[in-house]
């Protein structure tokens, strides 16, 4: 059934117009039975720098993490060029955001690139010196590359965003995301970031980035996507950038919503799909 | 010296086996056991070693054999057993995962006690032994356990060998991992058997209650030393092996002596002198940069002095007296003689007795840090603004660490002031 949803969706979107770098159908997520995101549902269109935009706590990052498979929705689906993740895997990269990892870590600059080559295919393996050079080029990008043996419990917060934006390069993906790069960084980081993104639209590469600040978004982005746990809009930037519809994102939560939200985690309710289709599924023998 | 002779040249056979078994067993839990402490998973081999009694025990109760390979797959059943429980309860119960390990930890020792007990109790006649699982039993290794446990050893460093890269990202950043499209479920269950494998091997020669020193102390011991991942695991394996030796040295020549806490012991000193006097991390070396620092900033402030006192003209034929320095400038006596032997060790100064006179190198160096203070001051005013009453102690500080490139930005950035906020001048060359 999935299957032939997913068909359906291919042939609707070749006759009409190339096919979507990033498709969220309908996807509802939650932490603990609490919905963080209530069946958000977008297109996104490739080769464009595109922003994830809401307030804290608006389950942009909980979007991100259900894009990458990190996590499994309620309920949806997300396809990525018109496929399943796990079929276009190697045309998908992303930037966790830096804390998620302890930078005290035993390892150097270009280790840690290096990772960035790591695949299933390799598994076994030494990184061969072809993968060793595009991991160099990677550092070269965000101007790293004169660090490159630097120790990565050294590296100021700028330069390790620096560095897993190199080891998210490394992967040669054509799709990237990215969570909160610009978060605490300097502004040499800021500018040479910048600098990449739109590098990387001139080459034809899709960039999603959650982003909090909407000072800076107008100026980052092309497509917005504006999101708090439901969806408030998605399209060009001036379409979305409203203030009716900036209100709308930041001017707290629904209420009816969140309150909905507390009792499905206070009486651990079910909000899959799946869930309710197996209890109706008594019902639906009877009547057939 | 006899004795060592005589053990270093292996001519006992029991003393081989000894030997060479805790050496590859100490070696293998070592390099099994930094991935543990990588990811920051010290006590959950703790836990999986106790957890590993009951396993020995029942697998004796059901066979009643004591074959190594027999007793380790008991072991390798119940640590498993135990990890996934851990793994469970911290995943669908509110409970913290130190509190599931403690949970796991407690209720499988336990049983593992009762079992023993019960076995010892009831007069099977070739129990005997069982119980050295709790502190180890190297001392009774034969021949035909050290092959099996050197098989596990080599074993161990062969998949430690092929996944290494795999377990490297594994440690630092699983998820980059998992979107990576690396089998990360496959490697999370290799690494987890491998550690629970390096666990029932290690046991042998430690026993349950001391392995978690045997999988962790060598990874504490060895980051220490470096930051390189693949030296870390060397070093870690290198305590390992070391901490054998010393052990079954020890119990060779005092048979009475257990191995198992020898060995441990050892390892504790390889790790305690690792975090006393490692460079960079060590305790030493950070303790020895403090004192560096203080002598840095006393024989400084004491430069300084000598600066004043020229400048209010109080010297006429370049000579002062400890005493007028003592005016200007508190100084602890002991901190005043100790910058004194600094300074004139550095011709900064010639001292007679009581008399001090700088020379042309140390007026150049007063100069500098005079100069450093003012211009700080300069910057506290002009840049934080913060009153001229208020700026005096932050310089105190940071004019004994701006570096010569700061400085020339400082003055860039002020624009060659020409006096301080206090209207005194800024030595910047010879006046």
């Amino acid at each position: 059934m999935w299957q032939g949803r997913e068909n359906e969706q291919i042939m609707e979107m070749n006759t009409e117009q190339e096919l979507p770098a990033l498709e969220v159908h309908n996807l509802t997520a939650s932490y603990n039975r609490k919905p963080v995101l209530w069946d958000v549902d977008f297109k996104l269109p490739a080769g464009q720098l595109i922003g994830i935009v809401g307030p804290n706590g608006s389950g942009k990052t909980t979007l991100l993490r259900n894009i990458m498979g990190l996590m499994k929705p309620d309920s949806g689906y997300v396809n990525l060029f018109g496929k399943k993740l796990d079929d276009v895997r190697e045309q998908v990269s992303y930037v966790p955001q830096r804390e998620t990892v302890d930078w005290d870590f035993p390892a150097n600059v270009m280790e840690v690139v290096e990772m960035g080559r790591y695949r299933k295919s390799n598994l076994f393996r030494r990184i061969s010196t072809k993968d060793k050079n595009i991991a160099k080029q990677a550092l070269e990008r965000v101007n790293m590359l004169e660090h490159a043996n630097r120790q990565i419990s050294q590296l100021s917060g700028g330069q390790q965003q620096r560095v897993f934006i190199a080891r998210s390069l490394a992967q040669q993906a054509d799709l990237y995301l990215m969570d909160e790069p610009f978060v605490g960084v300097d502004a040499a980081t800021e500018e040479s970031i910048l600098n990449l993104l739109s590098e990387m639209k001139n080459e034809g590469k899709t960039v999603v980035i959650v982003h909090h600040d909407l000072q800076t978004a107008y100026e980052y982005f092309d497509h917005i996507v504006l999101l708090n746990t439901r969806l408030v809009a998605s399209g060009p930037k001036d379409e979305v950038f409203t203030s009716n519809l900036l209100q709308e994102a930041y001017g707290g939560r629904l209420t009816v919503l969140s309150r909905i939200g507390d009792l499905l985690a206070k009486e651990q309710f079910p909000v899959r799909e799946k869930e309710f289709k197996e209890k109706e599924g008594p019902g639906d023998a009877a009547a057939h | 010296m006899q004795q060592l002779i005589e053990f270093l040249s292996f001519s006992d056979p029991n003393a081989r086996v000894v030997t060479i078994g805790t050496v590859f067993i100490g070696m293998s839990a070592a390099m099994v056991g930094s991935f543990a402490f990588l990811r920051k998973r010290s006590l959950i081999g703790d836990a999986i070693a106790h957890a590993i009694l009951p396993g020995i025990a029942l697998s004796f109760m059901v066979t009643q054999s004591k074959s190594p390979v027999i007793l380790m797959t008991g072991a390798l059943i119940s640590g498993w057993l135990a990890m996934l429980l851990i793994e469970g309860i911290s995943k669908n119960s509110k409970l913290k995962p130190d509190t599931s390990i403690g949970l796991v930890l407690s209720v499988f020792f336990g049983i593992g006690i009762l079992l023993l007990t019960h076995i010892q109790h009831s007069g099977a006649g070739n129990q005997a032994g069982l119980d050295q699982f709790l502190f180890g039993k190297a001392a009774s290794m034969t021949f035909d356990d050290l092959k099996a446990y050197l098989a596990v050893a080599a074993l161990l460093l062969l998949v430690l060998f092929l996944f290494y890269k795999e377990f490297k990202l594994l440690a630092f950043n699983p998820e980059f991992a998992e979107i990576s499209g690396l089998p990360v479920k496959n490697l999370r269950f290799v690494l987890s058997s491998i550690t629970v494998l390096a666990i029932a091997t290690g046991i042998q020669s430690v026993g349950v209650v001391l392995m978690a020193a045997l999988l962790i102390t060598p990874a504490a011991a060895a980051r220490s030393w470096t930051e390189s991942l693949f030296t870390m695991l060397i070093l870690a394996g290198l305590a390992g092996a070391a901490s054998g030796l010393v052990g079954s040295y020890i119990s060779y020549t005092a048979p009475n002596m257990p191995t198992g806490p020898w060995i441990v012991m050892s390892l504790s000193f390889i790790a305690l002198i690792s975090i006393l006097f490692a460079p960079k991390k060590g305790l030493l070396p950070k303790l020895r940069r403090q004192s560096e620092n203080r002598k840095k900033i006393i024989s400084e402030n004491l430069l300084k002095a000598l600066y004043h006192l020229r400048e209010k003209k109080l010297i006429s034929d370049g000579w002062v007296t400890r005493d007028q320095v003592g005016k200007t400038r508190e100084f602890a006596s002991d901190e005043m003689s100790l910058a004194l032997k600094i300074l004139s060790k550095r011709f900064f100064i010639i001292t007679d007795k009581q008399n001090i006179r700088l020379t042309e190198k140390g007026l150049t160096e007063a100069r500098r840090v005079v100069r450093l203070h003012r211009l700080w001051e300069m910057y506290l005013t002009e840049r934080m603004r913060l009153k001229a009453d208020h700026i005096h102690p932050n310089a105190e500080t940071i004019e004994h660490i701006i570096t010569p490139e700061i400085e020339e930005q400082l003055i860039a950035e002020l624009g060659f002031p020409e006096v301080d906020p206090h209207e005194s001048p800024i030595p910047y060359s010879k006046e």
